[in-house]
Parts: C-alpha cells; sequence; structure tokens
C-alpha cells in the first residue's frame, strides 16, 4: 500500500438541517456544480421536476429529487433514510450522508455523523438559529465531529446583504461557545443559486472566507487527526492460520506452513516492525515480526489500514482481542457509564438485558441504571427513568465478561458501542463510554 | 493542511510525516477488507455472489487479500440465467479453478425447463433470477452472501446498509433498516433470515477501474474495445445472439464495443469505445457523462423504482 502527496485522500461528511431550510437542494447543488451528476440523472430529474411542476423558473430543476432514493419519499416530499453520496475532486473523494431532518432525526444524524470527519448545518437565513439547530449541533458535540461548518442558506433572499448574515454568524459563535464546540466555520449561501458553494461569489464581497468545497478540501480528516496522535490499538477480527489450504499464488506452501498472523483494522494509531506490543486480555508482551497486507509486507501501517499482524511469540489470542502499543494496555472493564443514543422505539429501561457490541467483542450486558435524559437546548442532564426513541441520555452498565473499553474522548473507536437486542437482534442504541467506573 | 479553526490544533513546529494520510483507494480497500474479515468471523456459511461482473472480481480480489496466505474461506455462487455472454462464463470458470474455490450455480434455465417459472413476454431474465438465487441460498444454508452492490450505482442503492438483513422470503424493508453507525456491524438475525454484504459499498464506478488498474486484475475481455455485430435498440448497442436476435426493422452493423456492465446479453447494452486498455478504460469513465446503470442496462429504464422493486422482492 502506498501514498502519494498527488492521490486524492477520503473525506466523510455529513449534513444536517431542519425541514424546509434547503439542504437536498444544497446537496444536490454541491454534486451538481461538482460535476458528479451525470448527464442521464440530470435529465431523469429535470423530467420529473417538470412532471411534478416543481416552482420557479420554466426549466428549474428540484434537486431534491437527486438524493431521495426511494419511492415513498420522491411521492411525500420527504426524507427518510440517510443516502449516501459520492463526488470527488482532484484533491479528494468525498463520502456524503445526507441525513433527513424531520423524522426521527437523532437516529438518522447519529448514523450519519459517527464517522463524519465534519458535520455540515444548514440554517435558514431568515430564520437563524433554532430549536433544531441546537439539537443537531449537541449530537455534533456529544459525538466529537472535528469540524463543524454552519451554512447560512437563502442569503439570496436577504439581497446578499451583510446585516442579515452577521447577526446569525454572532448567533451560532455565541452557541458553539455554549455546547462546548469546536469554532464553527460559517458561510453565507444560497443552495438555490449557487453562492459561495464551489465558487466564492461575487455577490457576497464583504465574506473572505473560503467556499463550502473549498473548506471541504482543506479540513483535516479524522484519520490524518488520530493516526500519529495516538497509541496502537488493533482489535483482532480472527487469526490466519492458512495449514494446508494456502493460496493459489503462494509460490512456495511449505514456506507458510508455520504462518499464524493476527488480522484486523487498525483502529488507532502506527506499528512499525519491530515495536514492542501488549495483548489485551492478560497484558503478554512480545514484538512486531510481520506487517502483512495480501501478500505485501509493509515496514509501518496506521489508522485505519486493514493489515495482518505477526508477532514473535506463540500467544494465545482470538476475536476479541487487542493488540496495542506496549505501556499502553486498556485496562479491563465490567461497569462503565455511558451516553446511549436511543434508537429503538422500544424504550430502554433499568434491568434490560442487552447484548454490547464494540470493536470485534460482543458480550451481554445489563443496564443498572438510566442516570438521566439529556435536554439538548441546554445539554443539561434532567431526571429520567427510561430513553424513548430519539432521546440521548446517560445510563450505567455493568458487562457479563471484561471487555477493554475507554473513554470515547481518548479513543473514539475504543469507546463506540452498539447495544443489541438479546433475541431479536435490532440494533437499539448507539453508545459512547463517558466514564469507565470498574 | 490549512487548520484554521479546528478542535485539535497540532503543534506548528511538528513536521507533517511524509504520505501519512491514507490514499483514497487504499482507505476503501481497508474498510472493504475489514467488511469481509468481519463476515467471515461471524457468520457460518458465508458465499459471494460471483457473476464475472467487475465489482464481484474486485470483490474476490479483497477477500483472497484479506486472507493470504490462505485461501478464500468461502464459495461462489453464480444465477445463471442462460443468457449470459459465453465469454463471461468461460472467465467465470477459469478463474473459481485458478483459485482453487468451490462454484456454486443456480440455473434459471431449470427453472424455466420444468415450469417453476416462466418466460417473460419482453425476454429479459433478470426479474427471474430472484428465486433460483433465493433457493441457492436456502439450499447451501449461507446465513451471509456477500455481493459487489455500489450505492453510486442506483438511488435505492444508495441507502442500503453495508450488511442488510433480509427476511425469511429474502426481502428488503428499506424503511426498517438497522442503523449502522462507525464501522461497527451488527449481523444478528434469526433462523430463516440472512444478510447480505456489500463490502464496496462506498466505491465508485472509478473507484474500481483504478483498483483494478492498480491491482493489475483480470477481467472478461467485453470490458474491453472490440469489433462485434450490434443493433441500436432503446438508443444502447446490442450484442447480436440467439437470445438477442435483431427485430427486422433493426438494422445490424459492426461497431467497435465495450460493455460498461456485464449483465444479460438480452438486457445488456455496449458503448461506443476505443478503450482497449484498462488504463483507457480509467482515462473513458473519468470523462463519461453517462452514469454506467443508465447507458448500458434496459432493466433499469423502466420506472425511477426498478432498482427499489427488485430489491424489496430478494434481488441483489
Amino acid at each position: 500500500m502506498t501514498s502519494t502527496a498527488t492521490e486524492s485522500t477520503l473525506f466523510r461528511f455529513a449534513t444536517a438541517g431542519s425541514v424546509d431550510d434547503g439542504k437536498s437542494t444544497l446537496v444536490g447543488r454541491l454534486l451538481h456544480d461538482s460535476k458528479a451528476i451525470l448527464a442521464d440523472q440530470l435529465e431523469s430529474v429535470a423530467r420529473t421536476s417538470a412532471e411534478r411542476g416543481f416552482g420557479g423558473e420554466p426549466g428549474a430543476i428540484d434537486f431534491a429529487l437527486l438524493t431521495d432514493g426511494l419511492r415513498a419519499e420522491r411521492e411525500q416530499g420527504i426524507t427518510i433514510d440517510v443516502a449516501y453520496r459520492y463526488f470527488s475532486t482532484g484533491r479528494r473523494s468525498f463520502i456524503l450522508a445526507d441525513c433527513p431532518g424531520h423524522v426521527q432525526y437523532t437516529r438518522n444524524m447519529v448514523t450519519g455523523a459517527a464517522t463524519a470527519d465534519a458535520v455540515i448545518v444548514l440554517i435558514d437565513a431568515r430564520k437563524g438559529v433554532l430549536e433544531q439547530t441546537r439539537r443537531h449541533l449537541a449530537v455534533v458535540q456529544l459525538l466529537r465531529v472535528p469540524h463543524v461548518i454552519v451554512a447560512v442558506n437563502k442569503i439570496d433572499l436577504l439581497d446578499y446583504a451583510e446585516a442579515a448574515f452577521a447577526p446569525v454568524a454572532a448567533e451560532v459563535t455565541a452557541l458553539t461557545r455554549e455546547l462546548g464546540l469546536p469554532e464553527a466555520h460559517v458561510i453565507p449561501v444560497s443552495a438555490l443559486a449557487g453562492d459561495n458553494i464551489v465558487e466564492r461569489s461575487a455577490n457576497t464581497p464583504w465574506y473572505q472566507g473560503p467556499s463550502l468545497l473549498e473548506l471541504l478540501e482543506t479540513l483535516t480528516s479524522l484519520d490524518e487527526l488520530e493516526s500519529e496522535l495516538e497509541a496502537l490499538r488493533m482489535p483482532v477480527q480472527l487469526v490466519i492460520r492458512p495449514q494446508g489450504a494456502v493460496a493459489h499464488d503462494v509460490d512456495d506452501p511449505e514456506q507458510f506452513r508455520d504462518y499464524r498472523a493476527f488480522a484486523g483494522r487498525i483502529a488507532s494509531g502506527t506499528v512499525r516492525l519491530g515495536d514492542e506490543v501488549q495483548v489485551f486480555p492478560g497484558g503478554a508482551t512480545t514484538t512486531v515480526v510481520g506487517i502483512d497486507a495480501g501478500s505485501a509486507r509493509l515496514e509501518a501501517a496506521s489508522a485505519p489500514q486493514s493489515v495482518s499482524l505477526r508477532l514473535a511469540d506463540e500467544l494465545d489470542a482470538a476475536r476479541g482481542a487487542v493488540i496495542a502499543a506496549s505501556g499502553s494496555l486498556p485496562v479491563a472493564r465490567r461497569e462503565f457509564e455511558a451516553s446511549v443514543f436511543q434508537l429503538d422505539p422500544r424504550p430502554l429501561t433499568p434491568g434490560a438485558r442487552v447484548l454490547v457490541k464494540t470493536g470485534t467483542s460482543t458480550v451481554q450486558a445489563l443496564v443498572t441504571s438510566i442516570d438521566g435524559r439529556r435536554d439538548l437546548t441546554t445539554l443539561g442532564l434532567d431526571p429520567a427513568d427510561r430513553l424513548e426513541a430519539n432521546d440521548i441520555g446517560q445510563v450505567s452498565l455493568k458487562l457479563s465478561a471484561e471487555l477493554p473499553l475507554e473513554a470515547y474522548a481518548d479513543h473514539r473507536r475504543a469507546g463506540a458501542f452498539l447495544v443489541i437486542h438479546p433475541q431479536d437482534g435490532a440494533t437499539l442504541a448507539a453508545a459512547i463510554v463517558t466514564r469507565p467506573v470498574a | 493542511m490549512s487548520e484554521t479553526t479546528s478542535v485539535r490544533v497540532e503543534p506548528a513546529d511538528t513536521p507533517t510525516p511524509a504520505g501519512r494520510s491514507l490514499s483514497a483507494l487504499d482507505a476503501l480497500e481497508s474498510e472493504a477488507i475489514h467488511i469481509i474479515r468481519e463476515v467471515v468471523a461471524e457468520f457460518e456459511r458465508p458465499v459471494l455472489l460471483f457473476s464475472g461482473g467487475k465489482d464481484s472480481v474486485v470483490v474476490l480480489h479483497l477477500a483472497a487479500k484479506a486472507f493470504w496466505p490462505a485461501r478464500v474461506p468461502f464459495p461462489v455462487l453464480h444465477v445463471d440465467t442462460g443468457h449470459n455472454f459465453p465469454e463471461v462464463i468461460a472467465f467465470r470458470d477459469e478463474t473459481v479453478a485458478r483459485l482453487g474455490i468451490r462454484l456454486e450455480v443456480a440455473s434459471v434455465q431449470d427453472y424455466l425447463d420444468d415450469g417453476r417459472l416462466q418466460e417473460r413476454a419482453d425476454g429479459t431474465r433478470n426479474p427471474l433470477q430472484t428465486q433460483p438465487l433465493l433457493d441457492a441460498i436456502a439450499a447451501g444454508r449461507h446465513d451471509a452472501v456477500f455481493g459487489g452492490a455500489r450505492r453510486d450505482e442506483d438511488k435505492a442503492r444508495a441507502k442500503e446498509r453495508i450488511i442488510s438483513l433480509r427476511d425469511e422470503f429474502g426481502q428488503w424493508d428499506p424503511r426498517n433498516q438497522r442503523p449502522e453507525l462507525w464501522d461497527l456491524y451488527n449481523g444478528r438475525h434469526t433462523v430463516g433470515q440472512h444478510v447480505r454484504a456489500f463490502p464496496i459499498s462506498n466505491w465508485t464506478e472509478l473507484d474500481v477501474w483504478r483498483y483494478l488498474e492498480r491491482e493489475q486484475i483480470a477481467l472478461p475481455p467485453l470490458y474491453f474495445a472490440h469489433e462485434r455485430e450490434v443493433y441500436l435498440r432503446d438508443g444502447m448497442w446490442r450484442a447480436v445472439s440467439d437470445v438477442s436476435p435483431a427485430r427486422a426493422d433493426e438494422v445490424i452493423e459492426s461497431r467497435t464495443v465495450r460493455y460498461r456492465t456485464v449483465g444479460d446479453m438480452s438486457c445488456t447494452g455496449a458503448v461506443e469505445s476505443d478503450a482497449a486498455s484498462v488504463a483507457d478504460v480509467v482515462r473513458e469513465v473519468a470523462t463519461s457523462t453517462l452514469t454506467e446503470r443508465g447507458a448500458t442496462r434496459a432493466d433499469d429504464r423502466i420506472s425511477e423504482a426498478a432498482m427499489e422493486d427488485r430489491k424489496k422482492d430478494g434481488y441483489f
């Protein structure tokens, strides 16, 4: 695996906004203006726009039709589920998670934002910060999305006046400070007219910042931030031992008779040949003698690469083990507190028996208490004895077996988990560890 | 790296190590390998839907890489409509023989011969694949079925999960999908259910071609420019064959064409192209103004929801 400065990198972002603030139009505009929409798709959308009598001047295109993929969505003019879109520029390949704003917004937002490098929150310039804006930003804060972009839309309807934009920008800045978010990038845009989406607009000479696309091209991605800053963690997915069944392109099967490697995706940090590592559980120390990616032998690998690690000593490790940098072995945990994003319509209550899935482990767990429900306008905690769908709450859990769970704030991938129904297998909630207890 | 107002600002005097960020293609490859390994670790009897088309070829290559130096630990399944291009069937057989893996075949022709299915009036067999596919999944007791579907192919596929649950009837319920977060995939299922797993969900057509080029992966010859007897129907060049004859009013001519997708002879169109190598195709796809399905699939032109409807019934 190689990577050179000339190759594009991957950047994941999510869009969120309230009903009618033009999110689908923004997404359609971004895809259209970055030439990600091809002629036959445009033709199909133009045809449907005309059939449905889309407003505006003749030939106007309802960009929302590009992203609403399900029949029910097109018929009802709403977006039901997160949709993924792809486009690229010379510098970056983008994966866009388009999150619907109103129906089950927490569920969709959490899904879209969980892996996002950036979230774009839309605000209607005429309305300013709404209740919904606060809620979206609260989710962004809890998930620790590294970059927040606030697109103040429909600036064209306010004659591109700086006087209309400035108070909204100030309101956003105050809110991000209040919620403990990183400073937001606030951009005046018109999704309908295309101002400041790809090119900086001549209509807003008072705005000195980058266009939306320029910003997306230059922000640092999560993996860029995390691969060097955090200690090595690699949850073991499975052990590769070819024994008799070697691949067809192995020249000398004898050489691989005793091959044994731990396959996994590096969750954080970097591993180099010769590094001393420790293996959870148990904490045995050994040395990395091989980093394989297919038949290629690597000198080093970083998150989020998938590799197979060969270790100097024969260790009794299997799926669920975690290979960590020596001296940074995660602590075995059975009890912890977590922020829970309730997704399932069945409420989560104290005493519930569930499954917890994190890394490459799934264990039984008990909800020992519901410690409160977040008020998403203030982020404060209100008393609650259950969490309903789309609630975000604080919960204490006890596990049936020890896991290497860490605070999400310290190790994103080691602190995120799913809460699963033990019988029907439904994903009940997504959660992040806020405090390991015991 | 422009760092304007981000949270975690790196110290200014720390030089950025060269090549620290993974290329987009490497990141996609790592994600796909992670997914393939998760499915193999958590399911009893996975199988890969393998048509010999470029997307399933890429998934098979990724699987080989994921387990190297061990052999790919699952068989492949092909739904043979009886209308496949002979070159693709030959490629399929050659590939499984080379890799030493088992091939399961579900034959639409068998179903037509014994009356379990009837030929459609329009002659296309694409929608007829669903029943043989579901029967083969049940017969093989496969609890996980890998596919090469990509979200950029179609609007309905854009809403598909990477690990997607199918009920006892093989149906997809788009309004009741499990949320999928981080890289934690919930594949729990009950008896009779299975999951479809799409490791290259996040790849675009261009990513696939760039990867084929980088990894020097072999493909059936019809992906590259060749002379073929064709006729024009519904704005697409159709191959002349026993199962897709030209009508009396359609003019047969010889053209230099290639296929962007490989489906049935009866519903897959060729595009005029001089792209003779993978590098040529990469250039062509990068500048194309039509989507691959729009350009080449008659079956997806039926309606805006053609793919959604077929997927709900258990299609790939």
